[in-house]
């Protein structure tokens, strides 16, 4: 090998593998991050500086949630020449991701070692925000981080509601719900959100939609308190009440509502917006759904429909359920799916092509087909992502690949496995959520 | 043209911030062409009202960018990005002389930013706005501590930034302000320094004993910090603005406990006699009252008292004798202290004395004496009361000018305390190759 090729990798092999061992701590370290408060959904920028330069440093996060598990990412960096270290700009050698990912310390945030399996970070009390602790600490580490003084560390706040937002319970008409209005004294477009199978009132997404001048009902329409009184599920006519509340709210535009569903709160959307006489969206999106449905079944007996073809269920060697299978292949039967043929709004697909619990990426190829042959298929926009999976959540939410689930309507719990890779499913998260407040900005702002 | 039928979209990114960081508005979802008013209201701790505003045309997108396009009059006019901020003045019947200042600073300022139909310069309140924003702005980061200080008779808050620590520090030093003023110490810590700001006019002590303290309470503060854990005894700096300056400037040249690493000097003298207790300096100071000059505003220009600037040694400081890193801070307009004829003064003295590579002078054309963290409202006249006085009086400085000083001199200040406190000490360190093969 030539002189200079060898002094090279020398020189590559000395930052790599030498471990300089210095006193780091008569250095004023300094740690920023900024801004050390935002939204949830937006970016951050995290430096180190005043170290030596061509140290091993690791950066570390810390969340406590509300349950009281503790969630931790790393990375491992080395200083550069003036002695700093800047997250999005240097690669990450290693930790819980690499390369330049300038909000990985967030979207690959895991449960501590120790903590039970099959946990999801949601943060269920949206008027106060998450924190999170940054710190940088001394060398290449990747357990033990809480057991040592950092070398600097930084408090962050991270909200979903921005100031002037309002949260307002709803109630009346034996809704369960949740309205965010904006900050501001209206009137404003407004958007229904759905989330999934395992019921509850989930508030977050709304919340942060009405941060973005939407404002936006979370509604629990599996688990209302009309359902736990009487035993019985809600049927449409609780998403034309639901939809009929906004249209009467004093600070909403009447004609600019829109739906939006995840999981199975997209079934729930694409039969609306197909067959409702009363409910017409402006528009739709519907994340990681289904059409596939018995057609003028109550939800009780969809519920079933989907438990008949459990046993298609497939569990993999970590005893993880993989239910796609239980709607697959796509049926050909009309009766058993909703005629998206008869849409007559723009409906925005968003697809995680490693999606193991709902066949999402069949059903979008299915619905566009259908869509085509109706001549609506204008109408139709499907982002679809390689390698995301199942829980496509807003920006740098941590990747939950796998975790405990309780669907209402089989009350069965199971692992699921919602399948996605952590960077795929991180960068699916930020550009669909980006491309959703823009297509909800275009068809509930802009559109005259 | 019916605006109110459309959704009239009002950003305000971010939302929330620190209170020296930038915002950007964006007005959309309007007809192209259409006249707005963009308006900033603000209710400060003591009840009153502040305002600014902005006449704006949309363009041909249907949008309006503060930062990028240039208003057409209001309380600032072209391109200002936070003029909504800095040219914030009382609504109109608000008593005359008000400053805007916050005194609990563990709780956000709240702006309401909003957008009206129309060239509007006049009741914002009675109408409906287009569209409205809240925007948090704040002086303390998450994480930041704030600690009351109170031992061995010290009236002081402590602000220690995020983190274990230990941390460089800054001695903060305000004016004849009558109490402790935390904002700015806060807003330090929040940047990264652990800040004390200092009450040595009306601490506990003065009060209970109603004698004022001598250079020893500043020597107790400076060994204060120099003893707190979190603190990096060597990484001390101080900072100053106006009647502080003359004491931070004295323990600058004399102090044998007194030693930081660099120091800030705001609209500040070195004029006083130097061998004089607090007591006397009064003194002193209303000794030449008789040359304060009242404009036809009755306001007092009271910078008159010191000019010209005395060449008797013993009523200034030997600014010769300062041995570390100086930052002079100079509004050029300003009316209450000679701070532009002082900093001169003091540049040929440490000229002679053979120290003025330690001296950096950062002079504002057009700027007044109460030079703030960025964004803060000009005041140019206020009521002030001081601990012997109260009158009217004029600080001086024009609203743009003064609005570009505070945004420069921070930064600045900021870089010049970084490059002391955190850069300059990194030497080489004990240390020990272990080469894995």
């Amino acid at each position: 090998m030539a002189f200079n090729v060898k002094m090279m990798v020398m020189k590559r092999w000395l930052c790599t593998y030498v471990q300089v061992s210095m006193d780091v701590k008569h250095c004023a370290v300094k740690l920023s991050v900024h801004p050390c408060r935002g939204l949830v959904d937006e970016k951050f920028v995290v430096v180190v500086q005043n170290v030596p330069p061509g140290i091993q440093l690791t950066v570390h996060a810390f969340h406590r949630c509300e349950d009281g598990h503790g969630w931790e990412a790393f990375a491992h960096y080395v200083s550069d020449a003036s002695g700093s270290v800047n997250v999005s700009r240097d690669a990450s050698l290693g930790g819980t991701y690499s390369g330049v990912e300038q909000m990985g310390l967030l979207w690959s945030l895991r449960p501590v070692p120790g903590s039970k399996p099959g946990l999801r970070m949601r943060k269920m009390n949206v008027q106060t925000p998450m924190e999170f602790t940054i710190s940088v600490h001394q060398g290449f580490r990747s357990e033990g981080f809480l057991d040592q003084v950092p070398l600097a560390s930084q408090v962050v706040e991270r909200w979903y509601m921005a100031p002037g937002v309002r949260r307002i319970p709803i109630t009346q008409d034996d809704l369960s719900a949740t309205l965010f209005l904006p900050s501001g004294p209206g009137p404003f477009p407004a958007i229904l959100d759905l989330w999934g199978g395992s019921g509850q009132l989930v508030e977050y997404r709304a919340a942060l939609l009405a941060s973005h001048g939407f404002a936006s009902l979370a509604l629990d329409y599996l688990t209302p308190k009309i359902t736990q009184e009487t035993g019985k599920m809600v049927d449409d006519s609780y998403f034309e009440k639901a939809f009929g509340f906004l249209q009467q709210y004093p600070q909403v535009l009447t004609g600019r509502i829109a739906m939006l569903g995840l999981s199975f709160g997209c079934s729930v959307t694409l039969r609306i917006a197909a067959y409702s006489l009363v409910v017409k969206p402006t528009c739709a999106v519907c994340i990681s759904g289904s059409h596939v449905q018995p057609i003028g079944a109550k939800q009780e007996d969809i519920f079933a429909f989907y438990d008949q073809y459990s046993d298609k269920i497939q569990v993999n060697e970590k005893n993880q359920a993989v239910m796609k299978m239980m709607l697959l292949p796509i049926t050909s039967d009309p009766t058993l799916k909703v005629d998206v043929g008869r849409v007559q709004c723009p409906l925005l697909l968003v697809v995680g092509e490693d999606d193991q619990n709902w066949p999402v990426l069949e059903s979008a190829q299915d619905m566009k087909e259908m869509m085509e042959r109706a001549g609506n298929s204008h109408l139709l926009t499907i982002l679809s992502y390689p390698d995301a999976g199942h829980l496509i959540e807003p920006p740098y939410a941590p990747h939950t690949q796998v975790s405990s689930f309780r669907s209402i309507g089989t009350r069965h719990k199971v692992t699921a496995l919602w399948g996605g890779r952590s960077v795929a499913h991180a960068y699916a998260q930020e550009d669909s959520w980006k491309k959703m407040l823009a297509f909800f900005r275009h068809n509930l702002y802009a559109a005259p | 043209m019916n605006v109110k039928h459309r959704a009239v979209k009002l950003s305000v990114h971010p939302s929330r911030g620190l209170v020296d960081e930038k915002f950007v508005i964006v007005v959309q979802s309007v007809p192209p062409g259409v006249q707005l008013t963009v308006h900033a209201f603000h209710r400060c701790e003591g009840g009153h009202g502040w305002e600014a505003f902005a006449h704006y045309v949309s363009d041909a997108h249907g949008s309006v960018n503060v930062s990028q396009h240039a208003s057409m009059g209001g309380t600032y006019s072209g391109v200002e990005q936070m003029g909504l901020l800095w040219s914030l003045r009382p609504v109109p019947g608000t008593k005359p002389g008000l400053r805007l200042r916050k005194m609990n600073v563990q709780t956000p300022m709240e702006f309401t930013i909003s957008v009206h139909l129309g060239y509007r310069t006049e009741g914002f309140m009675d109408q409906a706005a287009l569209a409205s924003q809240v925007v948090e702005r704040w002086y303390m980061a998450p994480g930041v501590r704030r600690i009351p200080v109170t031992k061995d008779g010290l009236s002081a808050t402590l602000f220690l930034p995020s983190g274990p620590g230990p941390f460089p520090a800054i001695l903060d030093l305000w004016g004849d302000a009558s109490q402790l003023v935390e904002y700015r110490a806060a807003l330090l810590a929040s940047h990264g320094f652990a800040s004390l700001p200092l009450d040595y006019l009306t601490p506990k002590m003065s009060q209970d004993t109603s004698k004022m303290v001598d250079n020893s309470y500043f020597e107790k503060a400076f060994r204060f910090l120099q003893h707190h854990p979190q603190v990096l005894a060597d990484r001390i700096a101080m900072l100053a603005i106006s009647y502080g300056s003359s004491f931070m400037l004295k323990m600058l040249a004399y102090s044998d406990v007194v030693k930081p690493t660099c120091a800030v000097c705001i609209n500040g003298t070195h004029m006083q006699p130097i061998i004089a207790k607090q007591e006397d300096l009064f003194a002193f100071y209303n000794h030449y009252s008789d040359k304060i000059q009242v404009n036809e505003k009755k306001q007092k220009i009271m910078k008159m008292m010191w000019l010209p600037i005395t060449s008797d040694p013993t009523l200034k400081v030997d600014v010769g004798r300062v041995q570390c890193p100086l930052l002079l801070v100079v509004g050029e307009d300003d009316q209450s202290w000679p701070s532009s004829e002082s900093a001169v003064d003091m540049k040929e003295m440490m000229k002679r004395a053979g120290n003025s590579h330690l001296l950096t002078i950062l002079s504002y054309p057009n700027a007044g004496h109460l030079i703030e963290p960025p964004y803060s409202p000009h005041s140019k006249a206020s009521s002030f009361r001081s601990i012997s006085i109260q009158q009217k009086t004029l600080w001086g400085g024009q609203c743009v000018a003064h609005a570009y000083a505070q945004e420069d001199c921070w930064k600045k200040m900021l870089a010049f305390l970084h490059h002391h406190l955190y850069a300059a000490h990194y030497g080489p360190p004990a240390s020990r190759l272990t080469a894995k093969f």
